[in-house]
């Protein structure tokens, strides 16, 4: 066993210098989740954008990296008409699309692919919307864009123009996502010619900085860079992805330098990762929150008395401190401080079980018993709701409130948490989709959502909170946008329809010689700019 | 079994049986040595609020993560150290072990009641109603037992009881063919017959006359399946559908401590060498039960 | 002959319905709903999940769903993932090679070593060499595979740094997949060290993977070995003079190897469910993984077809592994 295991070390050790003569710079990334498809637009899971949208395609718009700003993409410029419903794009000229054994292109990028690209996802008619059976366009659907896009159309090959239902200023953000993602329609075309249109799914064509080599299922994906790329080019020559679903051995292979960088760390090991040598950790707030959302509409927590008293009843610190191992910022805002127009100035609700009995009595709540619902499964806002919902159950017994625990299957707890007679709060979270605090506020506490089905799980519907957030969407300018934001997160404050958790920190452990990453507060990982030093 | 012309009582007889019994049981000495760690293993769980050092759920958040008491940086009142959240492992292994005894015994008697019954039904009656109940389990068995187990869990939701229950579904076929080859064997020999026409009831015949003369081998099968039963709940806990967390079940301690296994070897190591050796012992005493109840086996 | 195997594919049919059935109702009894479990944290509005079961077919009557459902097999159909959107069978094909090739290992890594030693222990029956490796087989019958293998990767991986931590071959080589079996592809690609770096990535899972089958082989062996000593042939054989090493190998030796090979065969489905412990510890990209994957993404076309193939391939090798027995034993087939 030993010699054989020794022989085979040399050999392989053998084989990696014949295997790498003209030192190309291969990168490569421990990933965590199969992609579900190499189509942006019909899934939702950040694995599956990373894999896909982000090294392969390109989008109009971009956000900038490491911000959730708007910088310009395959639109080299835009004007928005005085009422804020007519986009006029200007187009980027010279983008060559990427070639493989089955597709050769003939053009540079045009208008035509734009139109093709939110064409096929708007009209259900239309040849590529069902081309392959069963797809649906989520994030399309979820963004609202069926409705608020009233036309996409060619104005000459260079110019495009996108004509709205109504003024919507988180408008060029939901194009930087990557279901906005811009498909060669002359690919398509080919595709579909040849009989196997499926293959936009599984052999991608893009414009970005990555092409696309092989796939090999839950196990290896390989990219190389395009040298043809518009933007600033890759700095590494080959990308590859190394499906590895489990944490631990993703550490692993971190340390044994199978990999040079890997996703989402377990909390556990990041002060050992600090302490190695050999890697080296990023940091950054992520663009979430954890919360614990009261049903509103059923007494006694339509009282506001009655909400505020459970929040100064719990110990938000102590939750950071067990449950996120201090991995985490206590949230006072429904938005994370990353996010423009996160209002500091607020103030958050203190601590204080006393203060939390008298407005208890104030409120004439005596002996009060609730549920506390803790979702069954891990997510990035949240990494263990049963153990938070023990310490809330603990804290709520010294004010007199009796708390008990629930949880249901995942795909349970979430349509049970959206029925309206709902009993109970809820243990739930919310990650940004593309940086706009309007994908937020109106997402989680609108009255639009505050329905059944609505993912405004405190059926919190405050008129005044709700105006604002209408002013706020349709006003195209930043500065008065951020006031109107500012303003709606004091009113949610002292109507605490929630109690606010936690923005959990994310972490990017990465082999000490790997430079130029950027982390992206919208949890993505992009690596056109990582370079490795030898 | 023994050709003694001298009529013996039903007392008697029995007790030569035991003797017999022990005879050949103890003649093989990995028997004995399975016995006394099962019969250790049992006392654990019984005096385990006694035993245990400390209280199994018990979190020490002064110490978290203490290695083994022998062991660089180990403290003597945590003998085997404590797990991520500070509980001593020694003290949930001792647990443990009732959980262990607790799901052998449950599934092994659902499955060998339901899979004697099934089994019996088919076998004496016969007919259709052998055809479908032994297109049934041959159903049950196309399915790799772990994969159905997990299905089954996933269907009855993730938990102890219901682990239990799959478990029990997916062994029971093993029962049932047992017993209903065993029946159709006795059904064509004399004694049958004789108390057939001194008027005895089917179920008079199921239960009082057939059955006590198949129990070997589902003796031999009930402690095969109680060590896999055991390893199969641990298995399905590692894989996140046994029992829940904080229970302190072995598997389910395998499966929390499994992102530890860079830091500390202590938990991943002791979960999975307490599943190994009780394991080991039942199915050390199983070898021995057969040597012992099989007659075939006994002539070599 | 012919009408045995036609007798034994006619007995198939039935339990072959009801494995449809099994595999069809099971997973729609998850608790739990794909839809939902798409749409997360967002919600989804009544009249969106109402649309959304309607496009998958999930509206219609249960029982229809069925007949559908067989239908569809019937014509290959498996159905489409309702996560990657892809035909369940291309995926369950593109994964299957993996933990082929994972168990072929394994159960000749079993068999290659099991085999000599339950005759080994035979011939020497009661020495020291029988009491070790007997009582080590018992030890490899009641191992907690998961354990072995987290202890087997922090101790080889982690600490000797001798074996990989997963995967399937390094990085470094990058060729076509051909027939998807890692050993056979990288010999075909003709890059030097390929074959050995696949064989090195294979050594900790198969050997994980082969523990239990090879205590069960070498146990069989052993005793059948004893069994086919004490017959009548072959005491006569000893008693007319003939070498013992002659005896063994012409007539025990062939003898027990009846009831060896059904034991192999009968191992698929311990190996089938060892792949799923086994590839979840390596994350091995296999159907193991996959399954419980898909299980908890309650993917049911996945599931459904997932357990029918598996299923299938159960029966399929216990089908051969019943007409090697009637080949060689003409008793069987004639009754």
């Amino acid at each position: 066993m030993k010699l054989l295991s020794r022989s085979l070390i040399a050999a392989s050790a053998l084989a990696l210098y014949a295997a790498a003569p003209a030192m190309a710079k291969t990168f490569i990334y421990c990933s965590e989740a199969s992609p579900e498809g190499f189509d942006p637009s019909p899934y939702t899971a950040g694995g599956t954008f990373d894999a896909s949208a982000h090294p392969i395609y390109n989008r109009l718009t971009e956000f900038k990296k490491g911000t959730t700003e708007i910088e310009p993409g395959l639109a080299e410029s835009w004007e928005v008409s005085e009422d804020g419903t007519e986009y006029t794009f200007r187009l980027r000229q010279g983008v060559k699309w990427h070639s493989n054994e089955k597709f050769t292109p003939t053009r540079d990028f045009n208008a035509d692919d734009v139109v093709f690209s939110f064409e096929r996802q708007a009209n259900a008619d239309h040849p590529w919307n069902q081309y392959i059976a069963g797809v649906t366009y989520e994030y399309f659907n979820s963004m609202d864009m069926p409705n608020l896009v009233k036309s996409v159309e060619k104005i000459d090959d260079y110019t495009v123009k996108i004509t709205l239902t109504q003024s919507e200023a988180p408008f060029l953000a939901n194009i930087a996502m990557p279901f906005a993602s811009i498909i060669s329609k002359e690919y398509a075309d080919t595709l579909e010619a040849a009989g196997t249109k499926e293959d936009l799914n599984n052999l991608p064509i893009g414009t970005g900085p990555f092409r696309f080599v092989a796939y090999q299922k839950d196990a290896v994906i390989r990219y190389a860079k395009n040298a043809d790329y518009w933007g600033p080019a890759p700095l590494i020559d080959d990308l590859v992805f190394a499906i590895t679903p489990d944490a631990a051995v993703r550490l692993q292979k971190l340390k044994a330098g199978e990999c040079h960088l890997m996703p989402y760390p377990a909390p556990a090991d990041i002060e050992a990762i600090k302490a190695d040598g050999n890697l080296k950790l990023d940091e950054q707030a992520g663009l979430n929150v954890g919360y614990l959302a009261y049903n509103t509409t059923v007494a006694p927590f339509d009282d506001v008395r009655v909400r505020k008293a459970l929040n100064m009843a719990i110990n938000k610190q102590a939750i950071v401190d067990a449950v996120f191992q201090g991995h985490a910022e206590p949230a006072k805002n429904p938005i994370p401080p990353t996010m423009w127009s996160y209002n500091d100035a607020i103030q958050d609700d203190p601590y204080d079980p006393e203060a939390s009995k008298a407005l208890l009595e104030e409120a004439g709540v005596s002996g009060l018993s609730m549920e506390i619902w803790a979702m069954p499964v891990q997510r990035p806002y949240m990494p263990n709701a049963r153990r938070t919902a023990e310490l809330m159950q603990e804290d709520l017994s010294k004010v007199g409130v009796k708390a008990e625990i629930v949880s249901y299957e995942w795909g349970e707890y979430l349509s049970k948490s959206m029925e309206t007679g709902r009993k109970g709060a809820v243990i739930l979270g919310w990650t940004g989709d593309n940086g706009d605090p309007d994908n937020f506020l109106s997402v989680l506490l609108s009255c639009a959502s505050a329905v059944e089905g609505g993912a405004n799980r405190a059926f919190w519907c405050n008129e005044e909170f709700s105006n604002l957030l209408q002013q706020a969407k349709t006003n195209p300018d930043p500065a008065e946008r951020t006031r109107l934001y500012e303003e709606a997160q004091v009113l949610f404050k002292e109507q605490a329809p929630w109690f606010t958790i936690a923005h959990s920190t994310q972490y990017v452990p990465m082999r000490a010689n790997v430079s130029g990453f950027v982390m992206s507060p919208l949890g993505d990982f992009t690596f056109e700019t990582v370079d490795i030093a030898e | 079994m023994s050709d003694t012309p001298v009529k013996l009582s039903d007392a008697a007889i029995r007790r030569r049986m035991l003797a017999e019994f022990w005879f050949y049981f103890s003649r093989n000495r990995g028997a004995v040595v399975g016995l006394a760690v099962f019969v250790l293993l049992v006392l654990t769980a019984v005096f385990a609020d006694v035993l245990a050092p400390h209280n199994p759920t018990m979190q020490y958040r002064d110490a978290i993560l203490v290695p083994p008491s022998w062991a660089e940086g180990g403290r003597p009142d945590f003998l085997l150290g404590t797990d991520p959240v500070g509980r001593d492992i020694l003290s949930r292994l001792i647990k443990g072990s009732q959980y262990s005894l607790f799901i052998g015994i449950v599934v092994v008697s659902i499955a060998l009641a339901g899979g004697v019954i099934i089994g019996l039904l088919a076998g004496f009656f016969g007919g259709w109603v052998d055809v479908l109940i032994m297109r049934v389990m041959d159903i049950i068995l196309a399915f790799p037992s772990l994969l159905l187990a997990l299905v089954l869990v996933a269907i009855l939701g993730p938990g102890l009881t219901n682990a239990m229950i799959a478990i029990a579904i997916v062994y029971q076929p093993h029962f049932a063919r047992l017993t209903r080859a065993a029946v159709m064997g006795e059904l064509k020999r004399d004694y049958v017959s004789a108390a057939r026409v001194a008027g005895a009831g089917n179920l008079r015949l199921m239960f009082k006359t057939i059955l006590p003369n198949c129990l070997a081998p589902l003796i031999v099968q009930a402690t095969l399946s109680f060590s896999s039963a055991v390893l199969d709940s641990a298995a399905l806990g590692f894989l996140g559908m046994g029992a829940q967390p904080p229970a302190a079940e072995w598997g389910t301690m395998l499966a929390e401590a499994r992102e530890f296994i860079q830091r500390a070897w202590w938990v991943v190591t002791f979960p999975g060498l307490a599943i190994l050796i009780s394991v080991l012992a039942i199915n050390l005493m199983g070898d021995g039960l057969r040597d012992a109840l099989d007659p075939k086996l006994k002539r070599s | 002959m012919f009408r045995f195997i036609l007798s034994k594919l006619l007995y198939l049919v039935p339990t072959f319905l009801g494995i449809t059935i099994i595999a069809f109702s099971f997973p729609r009894l998850l608790a739990g709903d794909p839809v939902l479990l798409m749409a997360g944290e967002r919600g989804v509005t009544p009249e969106r999940h109402a649309q959304l079961t309607a496009q998958l077919g999930y509206d219609k009557n249960i029982v229809l769903q069925y007949f559908d459902f067989v239908g569809r097999l019937l014509h290959g159909d498996f159905g489409h993932s309702l996560v990657t959107k892809k035909p369940v069978l291309s995926e369950f094909l593109a994964l299957f090679p993996a933990t082929i090739e994972l168990g072929l290992v394994a159960i000749l890594l079993a068999t290659l070593i099991g085999v000599p030693i339950g005759v080994l222990a035979a011939i020497k029956r009661g020495s020291w060499f029988d009491q070790i490796s007997m009582t080590g087989a018992l030890v490899g019958f009641s191992m907690p595979i998961f354990w072995w293998g987290l202890l087997l990767i922090i101790f080889f991986s982690g600490y000797l740094g001798w074996t990989p931590v997963s995967g399937r071959i390094s990085l470094m080589y990058y060729f076509p997949n051909v027939t998807g079996f890692m050993l056979i592809d990288s010999l075909l690609s003709g890059q030097k060290g390929a074959f050995a770096s696949a064989l090195h990535y294979l050594i900790l899972p198969s050997v994980v993977l082969a523990t239990i089958p090879l205590a069960v082989i070498a146990r069989q062996t052993r005793s059948a070995m004893l069994e086919v000593m004490g017959e009548d042939y072959v005491r006569t054989a000893r008693a007319k003079g003939m070498p013992p090493r002659r005896v063994i190998a012409v007539h025990a030796l062939r003898n027990a190897m009846i009831p060896v090979i059904t034991t192999i065969g009968l191992q698929i489905g311990v190996l089938l469910a060892g792949a799923i412990l086994t590839e979840t510890i390596f994350s091995w990209p296999g159907i193991g993984k996959w399954m419980i994957d898909s299980i908890s993404r309650r993917d049911y076309p996945a599931v459904q077809s997932g357990l029918l193939l598996i299923a299938g391939v159960v029966m399929v090798v216990n089908l051969l592994v019943d007409l090697t027995y009637g080949l060689i034993n003409p008793r069987i087939r004639n009754k």
